[in-house]
C-alpha cells in the first residue's frame, strides 16, 4: 500500500526508455500512476485534477531532449510543476510590514496546532530577529487553552497577556491590541480558538477580530495528516477572514502533506513554516523543492545531503568522496559511517530520503536497526584483519567464522553485514557519480535509476 | 449512548461541504442507465469523502458487479451504495462495553496529537456517569502544556475526580498510584489521558508500553481497554496510525472525532478492512455529551450522501 511513487514510476518508465520521443500514450500511462501517488498522498481530487491537466499540456509541448529518457522527462516536469504549484523554489518569510504593535493572527480547525506555533513564533521572532513580542489567547472555548499559551510563553521567555476571566475574544484582542501600543511591542500574536468550517456563527467571530485588528498576517495552521477536507477548510477560512500564509504542523510525522498542495491551490496563500516537532523550536521555513519530493513519495534529497553536511566533517567526508571516486570504499570505510550514522539519526530515516533506497530503508528497520546493532556491526568490523576490511570479497567461509567466533556474533550475521555493506557501497557510488553539487543541482531526478546524463 | 438528535446535527454540519459531492451524484443519477462515466463519477465521489484511491476503487468495482448497466433510480443507487459499505462497517461497530465486575475498568487513551483524546475522556466519563458509575480520570499528559489543567476542568465539568502529578512527572507511576487508588475507591472505570504522540517516534510509543507494563504489575489483566483517538479530518496517514499503534500497544477499539464537521472520516473503512478494530464511538461536538455510537449505516449514508 505505501509503495512509493519512485518504484511503481521506474516499472512504467522501464518500459518507456530508449524510445526517445514523449507520446501521449506515455504521458497517460505515467500521468496515472501520478494521480495515484498524489490521492494516497491526501492532495484534494480537483486538486490533482487540475494538476494532471496543466501536467499533461507541459508534457505534450514539451521538446524531447535527446539526452533522457521520456519516463525520465515527464518526472521531471511532473516534480517541477509541483514546485511550482507549491510555490516555487525558496521559502516565503513573514510579512511583519506594518506599524508596529503588528498584529499576527493564528487561525484554524480545532487542535491543528495553532497555540503552539504562536509559541513557537514567538520564540522565533523574539530570538532570531529581536523583537519584542507578546502572545495573546483569544480562546475562550477550550478548557485552559489560555493557560496552555501562558505556560508556552514563559518557556519561550516572551510575555503573554494577562488573562481575564469571562472576556471575550474580541475585548481581548482590543486589550492586547492596546496593550502592545502602549507597552511599545513590536508583534502580537493573537491565538484563536479552533473552529469547524462549517460553524458559522465563530467563523463570524474571527472575522470581527480581525476587523478590529487587522492582523499583518493571518495564518491558517493546518495539520500535515489532513485529508481531502482540506479543501473545504482552506475555501472557509480564505472566504472569511482571508488567508496571508498557512502553517503545516506535525511535518515531523510520516504523513506525506499533500495538503500542502490542496491548501495552496484554493488560497493561493503561501505556506510559510512547517512545524516539526512539539518543543518550541521546533519551526521550519516552508521549502517547496523538499515537500515536492516527500508528497510524491521520492525522498527529500536535499535535505540529505544538507543534514549530511552537517554531521560529517568536511574534511571525512572530501577523503570519503576521494575514495568512492575511486571506487574503494571499503569496509574501514563503512566503519566509520556506522559512527557518523549514530550521529546523524537513524540510518533508515536517512535512507528514506533517498530516492529508490526505500526498499533498502525498509529492510534495514525489519532489521531494527539501532544504537547496538551497529555497535555489533562495528564490533564485526574490527574481528576482520586489515586485509580483509580493504577486500571484502576474499571473505569466504572459514574467514566468517572466524570473524563470528571473535566478536561473539553468528555466521547469519556476518554475512548480513556483508549484505548491507554490499547494498550500501552500490548506493554509495550512485551517490557518488553526481557529487554532492550534482545531487543540489539535479534535486531527485538525478537518482533515478537508469538516469545517463544530466538535464542540460 | 442515545442517538437521538445525532443525525439530524451530522447532517446540518455536513450539508456544506456535501454539497458538491450531492450534485455530481445527481448528475450521475439523472442518467437512466448507470454507465462506466457515472461509477467512474461515484468512485470520485468516494475519494473526496477519504476513502483513499484503493478501498474507493474496491466497492465502486464491487457495486459494478451487481448494478452496471441497469436502470437506476437517483434513490436506489446511493441508497445501494451505503449499504455495500455499511456492509463493510457493520462487523466493527461495536459500543465499548465495560465489565461490572471489574473495579476498575481501565481504559488507555492514545493518539496522535490534537486528535481529542482528552475531551473523549471527558465525554466518556460523563457517558458513566450518567448509567450510575464511577470513574476516575488520570492526567497521563504530563509533557503538553496546560494539560493537566484541561482535564481538571473537564472532571469538574463531569463530576468526576482527576489523579494529577506534577508537570514532567512519569505518566507510568502516576498510572500506577492512579490504579491503586481507583481499586481502593471500588471505582468502576479508570480512564487514563496520555500525551499526544506520533507514531513513528519510537521512544514516545515505547513510553506508552511502559505504562502497559507498569499496570499489568498491579492487574496483570489491565489494560481493559486501549482506545486510539482518530481526527475525521485525517487522510491515509490514519492508516499508518491504526497500524503502528495496534502494534506497539495492542489498540482495542477506535474514536473518530470531530465528525461535526466537514470532513467525513472515509478512510474508516479502509480501516475497518485492513483492521477489523471495532469502532466504539464518534464525537461530534466539543461538549460533554458530544459523543454517539458508531452506526455503521448512518455512517455509510453520511459517506454517499443519503
Ligand atoms: N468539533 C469538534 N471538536 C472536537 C471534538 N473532539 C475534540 N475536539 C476539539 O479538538 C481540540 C483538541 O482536543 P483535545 O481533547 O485537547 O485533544 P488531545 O488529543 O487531547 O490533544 P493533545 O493532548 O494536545 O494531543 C479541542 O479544541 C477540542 O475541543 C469533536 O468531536 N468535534
Ligand atoms: N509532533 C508535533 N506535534 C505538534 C506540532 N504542532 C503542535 N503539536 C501538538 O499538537 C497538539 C495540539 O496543539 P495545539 O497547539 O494545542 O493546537 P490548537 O488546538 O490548534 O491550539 C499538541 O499536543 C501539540 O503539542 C508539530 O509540529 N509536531
Ligand atoms: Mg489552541
Ligand atoms: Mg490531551
Amino acid at each position: 500500500m505505501f509503495e512509493n511513487l519512485s518504484g511503481k514510476l521506474a516499472g512504467v518508465f522501464e518500459r518507456l526508455r530508449g524510445r526517445g520521443t514523449l507520446n501521449e500514450t506515455d504521458v497517460a500511462e505515467a500521468l496515472r500512476e501520478v494521480r495515484l501517488a498524489l490521492l494516497e498522498a491526501d492532495v484534494a481530487l480537483p486538486v490533482v485534477k487540475d494538476f494532471i491537466a496543466a501536467v499533461r499540456e507541459q508534457a505534450m509541448s514539451a521538446q524531447v531532449m535527446e539526452s533522457v529518457t521520456p519516463g525520465q522527462q515527464v518526472i521531471k516536469i511532473v516534480h517541477d510543476a509541483l514546485i511550482a504549484q507549491l510555490g516555487g523554489a525558496g521559502a516565503v518569510p513573514l510579512n511583519l510590514n506594518a506599524p508596529a504593535p503588528v498584529p499576527v493572527l493564528m487561525v484554524g480547525l480545532q487542535g491543528s496546532g495553532k497555540t503552539t506555533t504562536a509559541g513557537k513564533l514567538g520564540l522565533r521572532l523574539a530570538s532570531r530577529e529581536r523583537k519584542r513580542v507578546l502572545l495573546a489567547s483569544l480562546d475562550t472555548q477550550r478548557p485552559a487553552a489560555q493557560l496552555q499559551l501562558e505556560q508556552l510563553a514563559k518557556q519561550a521567555g516572551v510575555p503573554s497577556l494577562p488573562i481575564v476571566a469571562g472576556e471575550t475574544p474580541i475585548a481581548i484582542a482590543n486589550r492586547a491590541i492596546s496593550t502592545a501600543r502602549r507597552e511599545g511591542f513590536d508583534v502580537v500574536i493573537l491565538d484563536t480558538a479552533g473552529r469547524l468550517s462549517i460553524n458559522q456563527e465563530l467563523m463570524d467571530e474571527v472575522r470581527a477580530v480581525r476587523d478590529a485588528t487587522h492582523p499583518a498576517e493571518t495564518l491558517l495552521v493546518v495539520d500535515a495528516m489532513t485529508g481531502q477536507d482540506a479543501v473545504n477548510t482552506a475555501r472557509a477560512f480564505n472566504e472569511a477572514v482571508g488567508i496571508s500564509g498557512i502553517v503545516m504542523t506535525r511535518m515531523d510525522g510520516d504523513a506525506r502533506g499533500g495538503a500542502a498542495l490542496s491548501m495552496r491551490a484554493v488560497t493561493g496563500a503561501p505556506i510559510k513554516l512547517v512545524g516539526v516537532g512539539e518543543k518550541l523550536d521546533a519551526l521550519e521555513e516552508f521549502h517547496p523543492e523538499r515537500v515536492a519530493g516527500r508528497i510524491l513519495g521520492m525522498g527529500d534529497v536535499v535535505g540529505l545531503v544538507e543534514r549530511a553536511q552537517e554531521t560529517i566533517e568536511r574534511e571525512e567526508a572530501e577523503q570519503l568522496a576521494a575514495k568512492l571516486a575511486k571506487g574503494r570504499f571499503d569496509l574501514e570505510d563503512y566503519a566509520k559511517q556506522l559512527r557518523q550514522i549514530t550521529r546523524m539519526g537513524s540510518l533508515s530515516s536517512i535512507l528514506g530520503m533517498l530516492p529508490g533506497a526505500g526498499k533498502l530503508a525498509a529492510q534495514l528497520d525489519e532489521s531494527k536497526l539501532d544504537g547496538k546493532l551497529l555497535r555489533r556491526q562495528e564490533a564485526i568490523i574490527l574481528s576482520m584483519t586489515p586485509e580483509e576490511r580493504r577486500r571484502p570479497e576474499i571473505i569466504k567461509a572459514s574467514r566468517k567464522r572466524r570473524i563470528a567466533a571473535g566478536s561473539g556474533v553468528t555466521v547469519a550475521d556476518v554475512n548480513r553485514l556483508l549484505k548491507q555493506f554490499d547494498d550500501l557501497s552500490t548506493m554509495m557510488k550512485r551517490v557518488n557519480k553526481l557529487g554532492q553539487k550534482g545531487l543540489m543541482r539535479h534535486g531527485l531526478a538525478a537518482l533515478l535509476p537508469g538516469r545517463r546524463q544530466s538535464w542540460h | 449512548m442515545a442517538s437521538s438528535g445525532f443525525f439530524s446535527r451530522l447532517k446540518e454540519g455536513l450539508a456544506r461541504s456535501k454539497q458538491k459531492l450531492t450534485s455530481g451524484i445527481a448528475g450521475v443519477l439523472t442518467r437512466r442507465k448507470l454507465d462506466e462515466k457515472a461509477l467512474e463519477e461515484l468512485e470520485e465521489a468516494l475519494i473526496a469523502a477519504d476513502l483513499g484511491p484503493a478501498a474507493a476503487a474496491k466497492i465502486i468495482a464491487d457495486f459494478r458487479k451487481t448494478r452496471f448497466n441497469k436502470d437506476v433510480s437517483e434513490e436506489e443507487v446511493r441508497a445501494q451504495l451505503a449499504e455495500d459499505i455499511a456492509a463493510i462497517l457493520a462487523p466493527v461497530a461495536r459500543p465499548l462495553e465495560l465489565d461490572p465486575a471489574r473495579k476498575p475498568n481501565v481504559i488507555l487513551v492514545v493518539g496522535v496529537n490534537g486528535t481529542g483524546k482528552t475531551t473523549t475522556i471527558g465525554k466518556l466519563a460523563l457517558f458513566w456517569k450518567e448509567q450510575g458509575l464511577s470513574p476516575i480520570l488520570v492526567a497521563g499528559d504530563t509533557f503538553r502544556a496546560a494539560a493537566v489543567e484541561q482535564l481538571q476542568i473537564w472532571g469538574e465539568r463531569v463530576g468526576a475526580p482527576v489523579i494529577a502529578g506534577p508537570p514532567g512527572a512519569d505518566p507510568a507511576g502516576l498510572a500506577f498510584d492512579a490504579l491503586s487508588k481507583a481499586k481502593a475507591e471500588g471505582r468502576d472505570v479508570l480512564l487514563i489521558d496520555t500525551a499526544g504522540r506520533l507514531h513513528n517516534k519510537r521512544a514516545l510509543m515505547e513510553e506508552l508500553q511502559k505504562i502497559i507494563r507498569v499496570l499489568r504489575k498491579q492487574d496483570a489483566t489491565a489494560p481493559h481497554s486501549v482506545l486510539l483517538v482518530l481526527d475525521a479530518t485525517t487522510g491515509q496517514n490514519a492508516i499508518e496510525q491504526v497500524r503502528v499503534f495496534k502494534e506497539m500497544v495492542d489498540v482495542t477499539g477506535i474514536v473518530v472525532t470531530k465528525l461535526d464537521g466537514s470532513a467525513r472520516g472515509g478512510v474508516v473503512v479502509a480501516l475497518a478492512e485492513g483492521f477489523g478494530l471495532p469502532l466504539h464511538a464518534v464525537g461530534v461536538g466539543e461538549k460533554a455529551e458530544d459523543l454517539r455510537p458508531f452506526d455503521a449505516l448512518e455512517f455509510a449514508r453520511g459517506l454517499v450522501e443519503v
